[in-house]
């Protein structure tokens, strides 16, 4: 990469950058022991105040390649996956694992870890950035969707974007790319349509796992060769699934890695069987929804890039830990609290799908949903009208509603046909939680937007149920 | 008595969760014993000024927005200005909005509007105006709040013959100098605030339910109240988060 080499060339200003680093490491360290949190931002935060540089500088020390992650849902848990993979074979990348995946999270982990491969998940937006900068060798892409409108502005153009970063890296970055969304798909062929090199495609074709019909927030409409309607012979999650263009003839790339027979178990994961070029995985994931499937789907295919082998693949994904939030259950006064992020209508629905199922095994279900609209969950919280919540009208026996907007989460499950006597408002997150917690038959399903999430976080760990996240 | 209901280019204009509107309309309907009946006209597909009595046409992605300006003053600007002319209703949102003018500019792009409006939409210098928003508008009953969330790239210029929904009270509104929002004429409003604007503001709703329906049966209801808690407590979170 042209601006990396030029930094790094410039072995005079070393000391000083040298200088930088342990300055913004002193702070990062003063910020933890303080205990106000903060630690996976701040040191790169100043770092990049210092220098605006400082990721192409510090990257340019993993001299066995990088690995970048991109997504609007599953950038966490797919770089998580992928750790845990590259762990299973031994390996301990640079890994900004808190989920911080703007350009001060990713200085953050550069900062404060040591290694010589990267591993790094980045937000839709900084994704050119921070490819710029880091020179990766491996790009994963898993979708795009409808998410925070007032931050990222609409998804064609966001995949316009991606498009001119993927065609200024081919040739010296390989790309796991999902065959399913057209929106991720496209990306791998070059302006003639024909398949750039280094391109390996991901996708389910298991066509008993198909959407009954197409939903409602259903985001890529157009061919991105010719603008003409896509034809859907099925769609698995929002409008990822099997589309071609009656016009111009483009279709779904066939995927090299695919999971060809899945069964869903609910809240307890899913079983799949997996074809890769080098044989199959039979994949027991422990994480539920074919939205993890998807995910396992995009690990697999990086983890084969990196080259691990197709059974320790396997058998680390058996062993995967949710990430915060998705999909954790933490003990509340005896009382199993499961955390499911929603943070946008393709993500929400996959959690309502997933807790459809479970309702019909375990009966009506408990639920705290908290609604915030802070810049990190989009200010903007029409999206909730987008989601299906009409999915579980007649599945819940009680829900809390809490958060900045939590009238309006209210308001919404209301006219999805909850029962209105089901529906309690209680702003805040704490005693939103205990009401949730004390009036529960069992467990409690907890869905928090992001920030939310991250109020969840620090109670729990206040209370000594959680670890510290940054930890 | 029955709401009659047409949806434009459903599936090309939803980008905010449009149809969160559509939904409040149903249910305020269904608990009131009034029919609730919805079609969609999508591209190509005519319009009957006659069949429907309240209008709706969300916002889309650019693309869409170009193959729809085109689409509706090809196939429906006739039939959409008769039904104006004749006391329908029509809530035009965001891109709809837009496109309600005598044109919109879209990057280099000068897109046909439906003329429905005296207005005109143009790019200036200037980032896209963003946020929660909040304006009074007076729609026959004294002056009220709306209170919604605005995105939009286009600056809305108001024509002579075109007055405008509100004034702001917080956020940006048609172009963030004039201290206007949106476009009233006869039974036609536009507006910047977007997606689910209505189960924010319910009086608005029931406001556009009453129009339509005394444009089908000659007399205003009195629509029944319903227990709007909910309603009014989602009306004041909106309004404090634009307020804040």
């Amino acid at each position: 990469m042209e601006r990396a080499d030029r930094v790094v060339e410039n072995e005079r200003s070393r000391p000083v950058f040298n200088a930088k680093v342990a300055l913004a490491r002193t702070i990062g360290r003063a910020s933890r022991a303080s205990g106000r949190g903060g630690g996976t931002t701040l040191p790169g935060r100043v770092l990049l105040r210092l220098d605006p540089e400082a990721i192409a500088r510090l990257g340019h020390g993993l001299n066995r390649g990088t690995t970048i992650i991109s997504a609007t849902n599953g950038k966490t848990t797919t770089a998580g996956m992928i750790a845990g993979i590259l762990a299973a074979d031994g390996r301990h990348p640079v890994h900004n694992r808190a989920g911080s995946n703007m350009t001060w999270g990713v200085a953050t982990a550069l900062l404060e870890q040591r290694g010589e491969e990267g591993l790094f998940e980045v937000d839709e937006a900084w994704l050119p950035r921070v490819t710029e900068q880091l020179d990766p060798s491996l790009i994963v892409l898993g979708n795009l969707f409808r998410d925070q409108l007032d931050r990222y502005g609409e998804m064609e153009a966001l995949a316009d974007e991606w498009a001119r970063t993927i065609a200024a890296r081919t040739g010296r970055t390989r790309f796991v790319l999902n065959a399913d969304d057209p929106l991720i798909a496209d990306l791998g062929r070059d302006p003639k349509g024909t398949a750039r090199e280094g391109v390996v495609y991901f996708g389910i074709e298991d066509a008993s796992q198909a959407l009954p019909e197409l939903q409602h927030a259903f985001d890529a409409k157009h061919c991105r060769r010719c603008g003409h309607p896509y034809a859907y012979e099925r769609a698995f999650v929002g409008h990822l699934g099997h589309y071609s263009c009656p016009n111009c003839g483009a279709e779904r790339p066939r995927p090299e890695v695919a999971a060809t027979e899945i069964e869903l178990r609910g809240m307890d994961g899913s079983r799949s069987r997996v074809r890769t070029p080098s044989g199959e995985i039979e994949l027991d994931l422990p994480l539920p929804g074919l939205y993890n499937v998807y995910n396992a789907l995009a690990a697999i295919a990086a983890g084969l890039q990196l080259g691990v082998e197709p059974a320790r693949i396997g058998h680390a994904l058996e062993g995967t830990r949710a990430a915060f939030g998705r999909v954790e259950t933490i003990a509340v006064a005896d009382v199993p609290v499961s955390i499911l992020l929603i943070k946008n209508p393709a993500g929400a629905n996959e959690v309502l799908r997933t807790l459809l199922l479970e309702s019909r095994e375990r009966g009506p279900l408990d639920l705290w949903i908290a609604l915030n609209d802070k810049i990190a969950d989009g200010r903007d919280v029409s999206w909730i009208w987008d989601a299906d919540f009409e999915l579980l009208a007649a599945a819940a026996r009680r829900v809390v509603c809490s958060g900045t907007r939590a009238p309006e989460m209210a308001l919404r499950l209301k006219y999805a046909g909850w029962p209105e006597e089901a529906i309690e408002v209680i702003p805040g997150v704490e005693t939103s939680l205990d009401a949730a917690v004390q009036g529960a038959d069992g467990r409690v399903f907890a869905l928090p937007t992001y920030t939310a999430l991250l109020e969840l976080r620090k109670l729990l760990s206040d209370r000594g149920l959680a670890k510290e996240f940054w930890r | 008595m029955e709401l009659r209901v047409l949806s434009l280019y459903p599936d090309q204009m939803n980008i905010y969760a449009d149809r969160g509107n559509i939904l409040f309309l149903q249910r305020r309907c269904e608990w009131r014993g009034i029919g609730f009946v919805h079609d969609g006209a999508g591209p190509g597909e005519p319009v009957d000024p006659g069949t429907h009595d309240l209008f709706y046409i969300g916002g889309g992605q650019d693309r869409d927005q170009r193959a729809v300006a085109a689409d509706m003053v090809a196939s429906k600007q006739e039939a959409i200005a008769a039904a104006a002319d004749d006391g329908a209703v029509l809530l035009a949102v965001c891109g709809g909005y837009q496109l309600l003018g005598h044109s919109y500019q879209l990057g280099e792009e000068k897109l046909p509007g439906l003329g429905i409006a005296d207005l005109e939409t143009v790019r200036e210098p200037g980032a896209r105006l963003i946020g929660n928003i909040a304006i009074e508008a007076d729609l026959g009953s004294g002056p009220k709040l709306i209170a919604g969330f605005e995105n939009h790239g286009g600056r809305t210029y108001l024509g002579p013959g075109a007055r405008p929904l509100g004034k702001v009270v917080s956020g940006h509104g048609n172009n963030d100098r004039d201290g206007l929002e949106g476009v009233r004429r006869d039974n036609v409003i536009g507006t910047y605030l977007h997606g689910p604007l209505l189960p924010k503001n319910a009086w608005l709703a029931d406001h556009l339910i009453a129009l339509a329906l005394e444009r089908r049966y000659g007399t205003r209801p009195e629509l029944e109240p319903l227990p709007d808690e909910l309603e009014a407590a989602a009306h004041d979170s909106a309004r404090r988060a634009a307020q804040s």
